[in-house]
């Protein structure tokens, strides 16, 4: 069925974002249900799921027409003229409304029809099963076992049902250690190391108070060092910056101090909370979106905004963690200060260097599955799903995410999947297009019942995983254990993530992509050998009658040299704004920006202005 | 001969080689008049590390009792440290190497004692001949001559003996405009764009001075080389303010008045000092491993390496643009048409034109644009990153040059015949080498060292296929459109391959980089397998059908 425009406007120009001369396209823009979108005069789409705007603003009128700004999730920044003001107006109030929702049913999830039958759907929300991972990495074991304490989300609300907990952690001990903890998030199992019998542990923050401690609290602890046979000294990993761990003190919360527990290592690692987190990002992408950067405005920049910063301190730390595993065999317990933002980052991050399962498309999965989803991190509000609190608002996967990038970029042949992976998960984890993500904990998906309402974004994630194979993946020839360099210059701003829509700021041919297409021809080519020599073989040994027949079939004889690389043209992309947008190559609208000079011809010489810089079209 | 005399101790056993992110290894070192020579001990896995002292940039000395360290610091950055037992035998060897690091006469420099291993196939230092780029040109277009005026050097010392210049100008013209430049670098052409005609040249500032003094030979060999009608562009490479001061020396730069076919436009890129401050650095910055994220960005940044790159990149794209898209002429200069200028025209034509970016292409571009034009190669590559002498003359303009090529080839990996490593090659044999190639600081000064007959080519090297190989980039497809390289400082990069080379472990970098020409190869071979089954296939159905004709 044709889609429903509920609102077109005509000759709305959509300007470059980068360019100092104006330079735009024009078209006509719809609003649909769930997209804006704009069709240039070369029938070039431009889809933007609602979802996805975070801000929208109003210029003020210029001769030219309204300016709408719309900045995106995903950090597309995509600036249109509109001719008319209240055409504007009311574009810009339907997206303010279409764009905040404020119930959980009205996401695109509950309406995302993408043709699956209800047995599809179940399967498809089954294909992670978390007991099963708990079983690959060896629990429950002699001293690990399955807790049913939180069964009916009695003892934590954001925690997930099954938990696993130290067999000699009695269901009191539970009980008095989780009323202990903020938000009852007491100690739980994260991953377990099985050669080193080591385990990482995760929770919230005591509520120590500058003296008050909990028995059964201090017991908890001790029991997961005592399932530890390897070493009886355990960590305990603050991953806050000490200051803001001390004020929380006064708060009645605070730290584990190291003279009521036995056995602990007591240690702050520094990374910062969400607030300083979302204000970074804020002053990232105020620099990278300024208009004819000079380099030294672009490096203090990014200086200033301290992103790269905190890359690097949640890294640190997740290389902290995985010595204390790796080289003393000790566990770790890991938290923060509710245990579901800096902990879930430094849990997963560490598991991702221990273990090569979680460098796999599968593994990759899981791993979000266990950390971050069914622990609670509240994905709703620090992805502003709905219209809330903005101070809740916190790009923490982001940075997840961008710290296994950087660990992708330092070891290309240790992971499976690739860069557009983790671009599209970041993708969907804002377009609320899927169920995995809604929500802030386990609970209330449950309650949202959004395995019978919605769909799981990992099948299609599987289904087209071709597009996000690495194909210099070679397990073989990677070490189990990552150890990642961390010196400040190993960290490079994302290019490809913050300006991922900016297709003029990228490499106009990616090796990547070549590489990729012709792996994927290799194993085509294979084949045809195959193919070919069976052929021979049967005609050098074949009755006349089977030779007559074959002759007909090939009387078009294949052509003598391959052209086009086969595959990339089949998939159905799953929303259809990305594949026109991340191929690089080959297109023909995007311009180069010598913006200087642009200005400086401008300037100086007035008689010269048309500057259009065609694009090299490229052949790979 | 003298090197004896500088050698007082030519060899010390027990010593101990320590490098970033090896372990220490125990052997002996040698010295001999050109390299330092240390070979580990271990019988299995003998190793051995040949330096060239020419390409030491500088060295320290410490003890620790009697046990001297030394640290050897390299033009190509690279940082070793030798401890050598006893006390005596480490201050001796660290005077020579001093000494034999630093020798003043060139011809006393390695390249006139190297005798080559290999089989010479081609000549190198007849490779690039001037009137063969001349042949080429001649094919195309009839409006210029190769003019002999300089054949002594004698009107213009940095210039070749044979230059390209405008049909319509004789020699006569030429000696007057050659007056009105400074150093007498008259304008010369530089490239030819074959698409529309348009041309690019270089020359030196215009000797104006203060009371704008005229020379209408130069307004007239300039003008030779415009449409009719049409409009020209000078970039000069200095911002108006520095040309204008330029006047008071004595320099200047092309009045409106004079000039009225042609629209000037200044751009900044720095030379001397600041830019040799700025590897310094650079180089500082990137060796310390104890920076924190803000100290590495803010060291990073009051390096200006990346603004220098931007810069010269941009100026290149401008001079590129007028030519292509605005299908006018251009003519660049700074002061000495040597540096800035050079940059800014060589990076131009890779830009523009694809021959640029195959292998034999771009040494033919080294040659014509830098060693020809007479960039004077050994005082500014006498010292490299570590260097305390602060000689105004030493700067890395052919670093920076290299430094842009490179960022363009990440822009357009598919476009250029040659990889990374063929970059750093250049880098490293313009500060150290043991052949002639960037020897002198200009064709006269090459002349009088008679290198082509006492030394060999660096072409002569690397134009072998057992070299070639090494510097093919796998993934070329020759591309022959023109180039625009993005300069947002988001798309430039910090050259890793050079200034991290030696300050992070590569070991998968370099094993992804193999694998990724695993697949290249594989995919070849395979290719040409199908086809070969295809044609068997093809023959036998032939065959089949003759015979049931028959």
């Amino acid at each position: 069925p044709p889609p429903l425009f509920f609102l077109q406007v005509e000759q709305v120009k959509l300007l470059d974002r980068f360019s100092t001369s104006n330079k735009s396209l024009t078209g006509t823009l719809y609003l649909t249900a769930t997209h804006l979108l704009f069709i240039d005069s070369s029938q070039r789409e431009t889809w933007i799921l609602h979802h996805h705007i975070a801000a929208v603003e109003k210029l003020p009128l210029t001769t030219s027409g309204c300016p709408l700004v719309i900045q995106c999730k995903n950090f597309r920044i995509v600036h249109f003229v509109v001719p008319r003001e209240r055409d504007c107006h009311d574009i810009y109030n339907s997206l303010l409304q279409l764009s905040r929702t404020a119930k959980y049913e009205e996401l695109y999830a509950f309406s995302y029809n993408p043709k699956q039958n209800k047995s599809e759907q179940v399967k498809g929300w089954q294909l992670i099963d978390l007991a099963e991972e708990y079983k690959r990495m060896g629990v429950p074991n002699a001293n690990w076992q399955l807790s049913d304490a939180n069964r009916d989300y009695k003892i934590c609300e954001t925690y997930p049902r099954e938990l696993y907990v130290p067999r000699t952690a009695s269901k009191p001990i539970i009980v008095g250690s989780s009323k202990f903890r903020s938000k009852g998030r007491f100690p739980v199992l994260s991953y377990y190391h099985k050669n080193k019998e080591a385990a990482i542990c995760r929770c919230s923050q005591p509520l120590s108070g500058f003296s008050a401690r909990c028995l059964e609290d201090e017991h908890m602890l001790q029991a997961i060092s005592k399932a530890n046979p390897s070493n009886r000294y355990m960590y305990v990993m603050d991953t806050r910056p000490k200051l803001n761990a001390m004020a929380n003190r006064a708060a009645g919360k605070g730290y584990e101090n190291e003279d009521n527990y036995s056995n602990i290592r007591f240690q702050f690692v520094g990374i910062e909370n969400i607030h300083v987190m979302r204000s970074s990002l804020q002053k990232l992408l105020e620099v990278s979106g300024t208009k004819g950067l000079s380099v030294n405005d672009f490096l203090s920049g990014l200086e200033n905004s301290g992103w790269l910063r905190h890359i690097k301190a949640v890294l640190d730390a997740a290389v902290f963690l995985v010595k204390a595993i790796a080289v003393e065999s000790a566990s770790v317990l890991v938290h923060c200060s509710d245990g579901w933002d800096r902990t879930s980052q430094v849990c997963s991050l560490g598991a991702l260097l221990l273990d090569s399962y979680y460098r796999t498309i599968k593994g990759f999965m899981v791993l979000i599955e266990k950390d971050w989803i069914s622990f609670g991190h509240k994905f709703s509000d620090r992805c502003c799903q709905l219209d809330g609190d903005p101070k809740e608002i916190s790009p923490v996967f982001t940075q997840f995410l961008e710290s296994v990038w950087n660990l992708t970029e330092q070891f290309p042949q240790a992971f499976e999947y690739n860069e557009a992976f983790l671009l599209q998960i970041h993708e969907h984890v804002h377009s609320c297009q899927f169920g995995n993500f809604l929500g802030n904990c386990q609970k209330e998906r449950e309650e949202l019942k959004l395995k019978e309402k919605t769909y799981s974004l990992w099948p299609f994630l599987l289904d087209e995983q071709k597009k996000y194979q690495n194909p210099l993946y070679n397990p073989d020839l990677s070490p189990e254990l990552l150890e990642p360099n961390t010196v400040s210059f190993n960290f490079k701003f994302w290019r490809n993530m913050y300006h991922q829509f900016d297709r003029s700021m990228h490499p106009r041919q990616s090796v990547f992509n070549l590489i990729m297409n012709m792996s994927e021809q290799n194993k085509q080519l294979e084949e045809d050998i195959k193919e070919l020599e069976t052929k021979i073989k049967r005609r050098n040994g074949q009755s006349d009658v089977v030779l007559v027949k074959e002759h007909q079939q090939s009387a078009h004889p294949a052509p003598m040299a391959l052209k086009t690389p086969p595959c990339f043209k089949k998939e159905q992309p799953l929303i259809p704004v990305n594949d026109a947008v991340r191929t690089i190559e080959g297109s023909n609208t995007a311009d180069n920006r010598y913006s200087e000079f642009v200005a400086e011809f401008s300037k100086a010489e007035p008689a010269v202005v048309s500057l259009e810089y065609g694009v090299a079209r490229m052949t790979c | 001969m003298e090197f004896a005399e500088l050698i007082k101790t030519p060899r010390a056993d027990n010593v101990v080689l320590h490098r970033p992110f090896y372990l220490a290894v125990e052997g002996t070192l040698c010295l001999t008049g050109h390299h330092l020579i240390f070979s580990s001990r271990r019988q299995d896995n003998a190793e051995e590390l040949w330096l060239l002292h020419s390409n030491i940039d500088s060295i320290e000395k410490r003890f620790v009792g009697s046990l001297g360290t030394i640290i050897i610091k390299c033009k190509d950055l690279r940082i070793i440290q030798l401890d050598i037992p006893g006390m005596e035998e480490c201050l001796n060897i660290a005077s020579s190497i001093e000494a034999l690091s630093t020798l003043d006469s060139v011809t006393l420099m390695y390249p006139f004692f190297y005798r080559p291993m290999f089989e010479i196939v081609e000549d190198g230092w007849r490779s690039f001949l001037p009137d063969q780029e001349f042949e080429l040109l001649s094919s195309v277009t009839d409006e210029w001559r190769l003019s002999c005026i300089n054949k002594e050097f004698s009107v213009c010392p940095s210039y070749p003996p044979v230059v390209i210049v405008p049909k319509s100008i004789d020699d006569e013209a030429l000696r007057k405009v050659a007056m009105f430049r400074h150093g007498s670098r008259f304008p010369v052409l530089s490239y030819y764009h074959k698409k529309n005609g348009m041309v690019m040249m270089r020359s030196s500032q215009p000797l104006t001075g203060t009371n704008g003094r005229r020379c209408k030979e130069d307004e007239k060999l300039i003008n030779a080389t415009l449409r009719p009608g049409k409009r020209g562009y000078i970039i000069d490479t200095r911002s108006l303010n520095v040309a204008q001061q330029a006047r008071a020396k004595g320099g200047g730069f092309e009045q409106e008045a004079h000039y009225p076919q042609w629209r000037r436009i200044h751009k900044c890129i720095e030379r001397f000092n600041i830019l040799q401050e700025s590897l310094i650095k650079l180089v500082e910055a990137c060796n310390d491993q104890s920076h924190n994220m803000d100290r590495w960005l803010s060291k990073l940044e009051a390096s200006n390496w990346l603004t220098h790159i931007k810069e010269i990149l941009t100026a290149a794209c401008l001079a590129a643009q007028c030519i292509d898209r605005e299908g006018a002429s251009v003519l660049v200069h700074g002061t000495e048409g040597t540096d800035s200028t050079l940059q800014v025209t060589s990076l131009a034509q890779i830009i523009l034109d694809p021959s640029c970016r195959t292998i034999r292409g771009f040494e033919s571009l080294v040659v014509r644009e830098w060693l020809q034009a007479g960039h004077p190669f050994q005082q500014r590559c006498a010292q490299s990153a570590y260097s305390n002498s602060k000689q105004k003359w030493e700067a890395p303009v052919f670093l920076l040059f290299l430094d842009c090529v490179w960022q363009i080839l990440r822009q357009f990996p598919c476009s250029f015949e040659f990889n990374e490593q063929f970059l750093i090659m250049l880098f490293e044999h313009a500060y150290a080498s043991q052949f002639g190639t960037f020897l002198g600081n200009n064709e006269n000064e090459r002349s009088k060292l008679k290198l082509q007959q006492k030394t060999m080519s660096l072409w002569s090297w690397v134009n072998r296929s057992e070299e070639l190989s090494k510097f093919q980039n796998p993934l070329f497809e020759a591309n022959s459109l023109v180039i625009w390289p993005s300069v947002a400082p988001q798309s430039l990069q910090l050259w890793e391959g050079v200034f991290l080379r030696w300050n992070r472990p590569s070991k998968f970098l370099d094993e992804a980089q193999e694998e990724m020409i695993n697949i290249i190869k594989y995919n070849k071979e395979l290719q040409a397998k199908v086809n070969a089954l295809r044609r068997q296939l093809a023959e036998m159905e032939t065959d089949d059908r003759m015979q049931e004709n028959l």
